[in-house]
This record gives structure tokens, C-alpha cells and sequence, in this order.
């Protein structure tokens, strides 16, 4: 799994970091989401998935 | 309860269901494609009522936010007027994420989690005083307004000398039965004391948001102007306050109304997040729904949108559409609906969300445990409900426990 996260569309809800902590963050200076990690292990596919569906602007995006 | 589709926009909620969004909703969801409404503001807009076609829409960036929020149904201003300098809410595209990128570093979900204690701390105190006076106490004047208006002041820096005149000023501000002149009065007496804090701020800047706010403005390619501080700090203010306050009242009551859930919640504190979004999605206060405006034609479906046509994302129906929430129209507060519309979706989604959140779970944790017998002090009937106001709640909520 490869995340990408569009940083111009990101709007800085902070969905991603409450659906999946382990993965996502926010910047400090601009709430702008970014990835504690690139390559998820297995056991935080379903929580990514479902940071990608809460994400209001469709920033994030899943390759498998 | 029948529900018939007029060609009217839906406003009115059914006799004896005071937490159902307006009747209608369902026969909307029910119909092919979209259907085209005439709002009371005098404006026909298309609704968008089932949960996809509010998210498929609302994220569209041919859709214009200049009507926002209910101007279909509460008018405070033109239609297409241009948006106010600093009206987050009105602008659109750059303009828009300009002021969003500035504000979005207070609002993350971390900073507010460090509001947590502070949180908790006013809580505890307001339900010590509650406690120590009695019952019967107003739970929206003693409880629900001074908590999110003071987190307010806490996060914008307004010094505790001035917060009594700060949240009497944004009562009156946000009350129902305020005339437009004690209104204005209001806002203007805001506007005069946040262009002093701005003033104060920017001569010594201290470690709050509007000192941040004002740093951040000015680095940027553009700094913020005084008017568009102002704006940006009542919008805050207003946002903040009058919403999460509504959420407040309004879950006490409804859980009041459906013991088995209240007791639910209280025996397990595990389930405070899930319950807080659940109460989000079934009471979606935002009850008209947001106005929106097609600045080109835009195929739907089988439709076509065409430019300067107006649209209205209906959250509170989205929120109950049973394909995506079955038993939509039930309180459950082991549901966890994480993908509710209740703060939008889209650009505009709220920005104070991760607040919100907050307060309301250090609520549902404490309110319930504290007061355990916490019941009406009057017949559910004589509880008045805010029903021309664009957030829905409860005007007063009368309540009593045994000592």
C-alpha cells in the first residue's frame, strides 16, 4: 500500500489523524496533513481506507 | 408520520418530533435525481438530499459558497453580493484557502487535544457551581453557553478581565429573541473591543491565536488587514460558541428522551467518541442546510445544473439516509457514523470541528457521571426549540437532579 496525500488540497480537517494516528499527522505551522509513515504495515489498511473516505477534500489517495 | 414532497423547500418538523429534521427529507432521498425547490427566501434551488449527492457536490469547485450558509431561508444578506474582506464562510477558491491555510495550524487535531485539560477544569467547575446552588438551574444559560464561550476567549486571548463583557456582547449575538438593533449593537461593541485585543496583540504579541494569527498573517504574501481580523475573530466566535452551545442542550434532551441510551453512555466511558458523533450525525443542527451557487453548468446524473442556479446541501437528511446509516432515524450511541456530514463537507468543512469534538466528548464524560438523576424540571412539551434559527437547539432546557 502507497499513500500519497495532495498537500494543495488538503484543507487541514485533521479526519485522517483521527481515523488512522499512526499514520497521519498534521504540519505544525499549516495543519496540513502528512504521513509518519510511507509504507503502512497490513493491520492499518482499514484504518487508512477509512481516513481516505472521512477526508472532506478527497486528498489522500491509496495504491495498492 | 407521512412525508409528501411539495414543491416546497423543506422548514417544518413534524408535531411531537422535535429531533427529525423537517418533514419531506425522506421523499426527497426517495426521488430519482434531484429535485428543484422554491425556498422562502424567494430563490428555487436544487436539493441535495441523499448522502451522496451532498458529498459528490459539495466538493465540487464549480460550486460558489457566496450565498452561504441559509440565506434560502434566513436572509441576512444579498444573495450574489461579493464576499465581506475576512468572511471565510462566503469565499471561494484562492480567497478562501488563504484564510483557511493561515487559521488551520490552530485547529489541529493536536492543539486541541491540549486544550483538553482546560476543557475539562471549566466543566468540572461549572457543574461544581450547578451542584453547590441546586436544582432547578437553566442547563443552556448555566451550562451550555458560558463553556464554549469561554474556550473562546481562552483560545483567542481575551484577557479574564474582559471575558463577562465579551460573552454578554456574543449572547445577545447569537440569541433568537435579540432585535436586529441589539444585534448590531453587539456587533458593533465586538467589533470595537477585538480591533482593541487585535491592536493589543499586535503590540505584544503572547501565546494565543490571534498573536499567531497575526505573525502568520504577516509573513504570508499578504498580511491580514484590521477588518479582516475582526471578521475572522466574530465568525470564530460565532461558529464556536452558538453551535457547539446547541449540541450541548440539545444531546442533553434528546438523550434525556431515550434513557437506555443515556445509560449506555454513562456505564461505558469507552463509548464517549462514538456517542458524540452519533449525536453530530442524528441532530445535525445546521438545519437548513448550505447554500451553494453553480458559477457553470454542471452535469448530475441525469441533469444539468446549469450557471447561476442555486443548490442547497441538505446535511440533516444526508445524515439520515438509511443506505449508508440503517435505522437512520434512531439513536445509537455505539453506531460511531465517522463519516457524518454534520460539519459540512467539502473546502468550507468546519474548521473548528476538532474543538467541537472536544468539548462535547469532555461533556459526555462528566455531564451524565456527574448528575446521574439529571432529568427534566418541566413537561418535555413546554420546551421551546429554535426554529427560525439557522443552528437548531433548545431555547432554554429547565433541569433538576436529586441532591
Amino acid at each position: 500500500m502507497r499513500i500519497t496525500i495532495d498537500e494543495e488540497t488538503c484543507i487541514g480537517a485533521g479526519q485522517c489523524v483521527l481515523a488512522a494516528p499512526e499514520v497521519f499527522d498534521q504540519r505544525e505551522d499549516d495543519g496540513v496533513a502528512v504521513l509518519l509513515t510511507e509504507t503502512p504495515g497490513k493491520d492499518q489498511r482499514a484504518a487508512v481506507d477509512e481516513a481516505a473516505v472521512r477526508c472532506p477534500a478527497l486528498a489522500i489517495r491509496l495504491e495498492q | 408520520m407521512t412525508d409528501t414532497t411539495t414543491g416546497v423547500f423543506p422548514t417544518t418538523r413534524a408535531e411531537g418530533c422535535p429531533f427529525d429534521p423537517a418533514v419531506g427529507y425522506a421523499g426527497l432521498r426517495a426521488a430519482d435525481g434531484l429535485t428543484k425547490l422554491s425556498c422562502p427566501a424567494g430563490v428555487d434551488a436544487y436539493v441535495l438530499s441523499s448522502y451522496d449527492q451532498v458529498r459528490d457536490l459539495l466538493n465540487d469547485p464549480r460550486l460558489s459558497s457566496r450565498g452561504a450558509v441559509s440565506n434560502h431561508v434566513v436572509v441576512d444578506r444579498e444573495l450574489t453580493a461579493d464576499a465581506p474582506p475576512g468572511s471565510i464562510i462566503h469565499l471561494d477558491g484562492p480567497a478562501h484557502s488563504r484564510l483557511r491555510r493561515l487559521l488551520t495550524a490552530e485547529f489541529t487535531v493536536k492543539r486541541m487535544r491540549a486544550l483538553r485539560e482546560y476543557v475539562s477544569e471549566l466543566i468540572e467547575s461549572h457543574l461544581d457551581e450547578m451542584l453547590a446552588k441546586g436544582g432547578p438551574v437553566d442547563l443552556v444559560q448555566g451550562f451550555a453557553l458560558p463553556i464554549p464561550s469561554l474556550v473562546i476567549c481562552e483560545l483567542l486571548g481575551v484577557p479574564y478581565a474582559d471575558r463577562e463583557r465579551f460573552q454578554s456582547h456574543s449572547v445577545i449575538l447569537i440569541s433568537t429573541d435579540a432585535t436586529t438593533e441589539q444585534a448590531q449593537t453587539a456587533v458593533d461593541d465586538l467589533s470595537e473591543y477585538i480591533a482593541g485585543l487585535v491592536t493589543a496583540k499586535m503590540q505584544q504579541p503572547a501565546d494565543d491565536l490571534l498573536s499567531r494569527l497575526i505573525q502568520r498573517g504577516n509573513e504570508s504574501e499578504q498580511p491580514l488587514s484590521m477588518q479582516e481580523l475582526i471578521t475572522l475573530s466574530i465568525s470564530l466566535l460565532i461558529a464556536g460558541h452558538e453551535t457547539t452551545a446547541n449540541m450541548i442542550g440539545l444531546s442533553t434532551l434528546a438523550l434525556l428522551r431515550n434513557p437506555e441510551q443515556l445509560a449506555t453512555l454513562r456505564d461505558d466511558p469507552s463509548l464517549v467518541e462514538s456517542a458524540v458523533e452519533e449525536m453530530l450525525r442524528y441532530l445535525s443542527i445546521v438545519q437548513y442546510g448550505l447554500l451553494r451557487y453553480a458559477t457553470e453548468d454542471i452535469e448530475y446524473g441525469d441533469e444539468t445544473i446549469k450557471a447561476g442556479e442555486w443548490l442547497v446541501a441538505a446535511l440533516a437528511s444526508g445524515n439520515r439516509d438509511e443506505s449508508v446509516f440503517p435505522d437512520a432515524d434512531t439513536i445509537d450511541v455505539r453506531r460511531n457514523p465517522a463519516t457524518h456530514l454534520a460539519f459540512g463537507y467539502g473546502a468550507h468543512q468546519c474548521i473548528g470541528q476538532q474543538l467541537a469534538r472536544v468539548e462535547l466528548q469532555e461533556v459526555f464524560s462528566r455531564l451524565y457521571r456527574r448528575i446521574p438523576n439529571l432529568r427534566l424540571a418541566v413537561p418535555f412539551e413546554e420546551i421551546r426549540f429554535k426554529h427560525n434559527a439557522l443552528a437548531y437547539g433548545v431555547e432554554a432546557l429547565p433541569v433538576t437532579w436529586d441532591a
